[in-house]
């Protein structure tokens, strides 16, 4: 069933792509760097790199502090406490995208531009990542946004994969002299980082295809730049600007192939990570 | 193809669901976003004179209204922007433009002057990217007695494709040379600079809360969020305001064809403020359902004499009164299967 609507999407996102494709050659439009409607030059790296950079670096900011998050919960407070915890990490996974963006753009956004790009400029600016004017809006406000909206994903997967762990296991570490962070470092870690990688995965697919949040606050320029500072443009945002606005076989037909390109991006990523997954092995391994 | 067949199965279930309910005449249509406030008023005040008949309008976009009225899955369609050539030969009988009220696109801004007023080449030199201080010499020379600070100008223009941005580098590509070469005019442009925002609201959004920022909104929503609007040298020489009487006075200096379809930006007329645009109705000249086709008529009709009337309080303007004799003359050569409607 799942086969079946993943086929007719990806088959009926082709059929619209077929003009562009035709004008455009699909290689040219996987390496293009112009965006253009009115010459009808369409290509979709700026897209790519834009999503792939903020979800990255959502993933960066957020794998940490949902793990630490997960293992506090599990291995450091009393039972009774964890509601307290992972009640309000759950409650942030419920809130609406368009909710995260309004406050992205009033509340992250001026404390960007005003304290975190000035101090970064001024302590790591050697950086090509931390150069150029401080606006606030951009990749790492895109990035940032996505961070906490990927956090409560991660937490709780890691808490429950963490739960997998043989309470045996854990004792028997205890009973050998082994401190509390010696049990976490040697046994807890070892014991689940596949379940651990795959929650991280988890949240990095739910970054991939976020679009209001980050179309509020990423700046929606379709440019390639090292800097984080600057602003760029995600594939699914792209697509919800201008899709209904689209005029013309071959817009229309390049916006259904940038749906095209984040399928497949979604897809090589999962791929590569199910790989990393089985080479890392591990016995506490969750359903991805 | 198979996105039509979609698309009339879903309406036919929404006409289904809606006309059962009332047993009443129902008359769809899609399209524009931009006069939806004003169309809903319509037709709820039509609906009160006319109990008998209901509108089902869906604002899902210029682009949209096109494509639906083009494949006949709605009764009228409605677009902020005038059909193309092309987009014309694609549908099945002859369309006719009617155009229903008027609005134009402000230039607003965050600074500490009081006012602003801008060139032409002044606009275009910003929306290039080639001058980037507010205190730059082209600015300057229109502002004496203004303070402007000696800082960056920041860009900020619409992300989603829009009439706002259609009429907007309409009005760029007219007077600078440069824009019309190297950006274009249309509903999405590839900008020289700065950052995009989604909808009216994610253009004020940025402009209110990043110091230096410049940005383009319609008139109604600048009005109805109080914003700064800058004034603009008009073709005349004149600086005008952005107002509802300087849009009404835009189509009042350009020669008006039998179809509509033309631009009133950059308007020859004295009073004229630049950057303004009809938006229109899309009906075929010739309906081919003898209930509904008399009945949007009309509605028509109503809407270019008592529909004016409602304009302004929603901030838009209503249509000068030679343009509203001409559109008379066009709804009467309108037709129901070949014979004239009985107005």
């Amino acid at each position: 069933m799942v086969l079946v609507v993943g086929g007719l999407i990806v088959w009926s996102l082709a059929d619209l792509a077929v003009p562009a494709a035709r004008s455009l050659g699909f290689f040219r439009f996987l390496v293009g760097r112009e965006w253009d409607p009115i010459a009808e030059r369409f290509g979709a790296l700026p897209f790519i790199y834009g999503t792939v950079v903020t979800s990255v670096l959502a993933s960066v900011l957020a794998m940490p502090v949902g793990v630490a998050l997960a293992l506090f919960v599990s291995d450091m407070i009393p039972a009774r406490f964890r509601s307290w915890i992972s009640f309000p990490i759950e409650t942030l996974a419920s809130i609406p995208s368009v909710v995260f963006g309004l406050w992205g753009l009033f509340v992250l956004v001026p404390v960007l531009r005003g304290h975190v790009q000035p101090f970064l400029a001024k302590t790591l600016g050697f950086l090509p990542l931390f150069q150029g004017p401080p606006i606030g809006l951009g990749l790492m406000a895109g990035g940032v946004i996505l961070a906490i909206m990927i956090l409560p994903t991660i937490a709780s997967v890691t808490l429950e994969v963490l739960k997998t762990v043989p309470l045996t296991l854990r004792e028997g570490a205890l009973a050998l002299g082994a401190t509390r962070w010696e049990v976490i470092r040697m046994v807890v870690l070892p014991y689940s980082r596949a379940g651990i990688l795959g929650a991280g995965l988890l949240g990095l697919g739910r970054a991939l295809g976020e679009t209001m949040a980050v179309t509020m606050l990423i700046g929606n320029s379709p440019e390639i730049r090292a800097s984080l500072f600057a602003p760029g443009y995600s594939l699914p945002a792209v697509i919800a600007n201008e899709f209904a606005e689209a005029t013309g076989a071959i817009h229309m037909g390049a916006l259904a192939g940038l749906g095209l390109v984040l399928f497949g991006t979604t897809l090589l990523l999962n791929s590569l990570a199910r790989l990393l997954m089985s080479a890392v092995g591990g016995a506490g391994r969750v359903a991805v | 193809m198979k996105k039509g067949k979609i698309t009339v199965a879903a309406l036919a279930l929404a006409a289904g669901v809606a006309s059962s309910a009332a047993g009443a005449l129902l008359i769809t249509g899609a399209g524009a976003t931009f006069p939806y406030p004003i169309y809903s008023k319509w037709f709820s005040e039509y609906n009160k004179l006319k109990p008998e008949l209901q509108f089902n309008y869906q604002s899902i976009g210029s682009g949209g209204g096109i494509q639906q009225i083009t494949n006949k899955t709605v009764d009228f369609g409605a677009s902020d922007a005038p059909m193309t050539d092309a987009e014309l030969d694609k549908a099945p009988g002859a369309l006719q433009h009617i155009p229903t009220v008027l609005g134009s696109v402000v230039v607003t801004y965050n600074g500490p002057m009081p006012s602003l007023k801008l060139s032409p080449e002044a606009l275009a030199g910003i929306f290039l990217g080639k001058i980037t201080k507010w205190n730059d010499a082209a600015i300057a020379a229109d502002n004496a007695g203004v303070t402007l600070p000696d800082a960056p100008i920041a860009v900020v223009r619409r992300s989603d494709g829009s009439g706002t941005t259609a009429v907007f580098t309409d009005y760029l590509a007219k007077v600078s040379d440069e824009w019309k070469t190297k950006v274009g005019a249309g509903k999405s442009v590839s900008w020289p600079v700065g950052l995009g925002a989604k909808g009216n609201e994610g253009v004020t959004g940025l402009v209110k809360q990043m110091p230096g920022a410049i940005g383009y909104v319609e008139l109604a929503y600048a009005n109805q969020n109080k914003l700064p609007k800058a004034a603009i040298k008009n073709a005349a020489g004149k600086f005008v305001d952005p107002s509802i009487e300087a849009t009404s006075a835009a189509a009042a200096g350009v020669e008006i064809p039998a179809d509509y379809r033309v631009s009133i930006t950059n308007s020859k007329a004295e009073n004229a403020y630049p950057i303004a645009s009809f938006t229109y109705l899309l009906v075929y000249k010739d309906q081919g359902d003898a209930e509904k086709g008399a009945a949007l008529v009309n509605f028509l009709w109503w809407a270019i004499h008592d529909g004016q009337k409602m304009a302004q309080a929603l901030d838009y303007a209503p249509l000068p009164a030679a343009v509203v004799t001409k559109v008379e003359a066009t709804l009467k050569a309108l037709t129901v299967n070949g014979k004239p409607v009985a107005l």
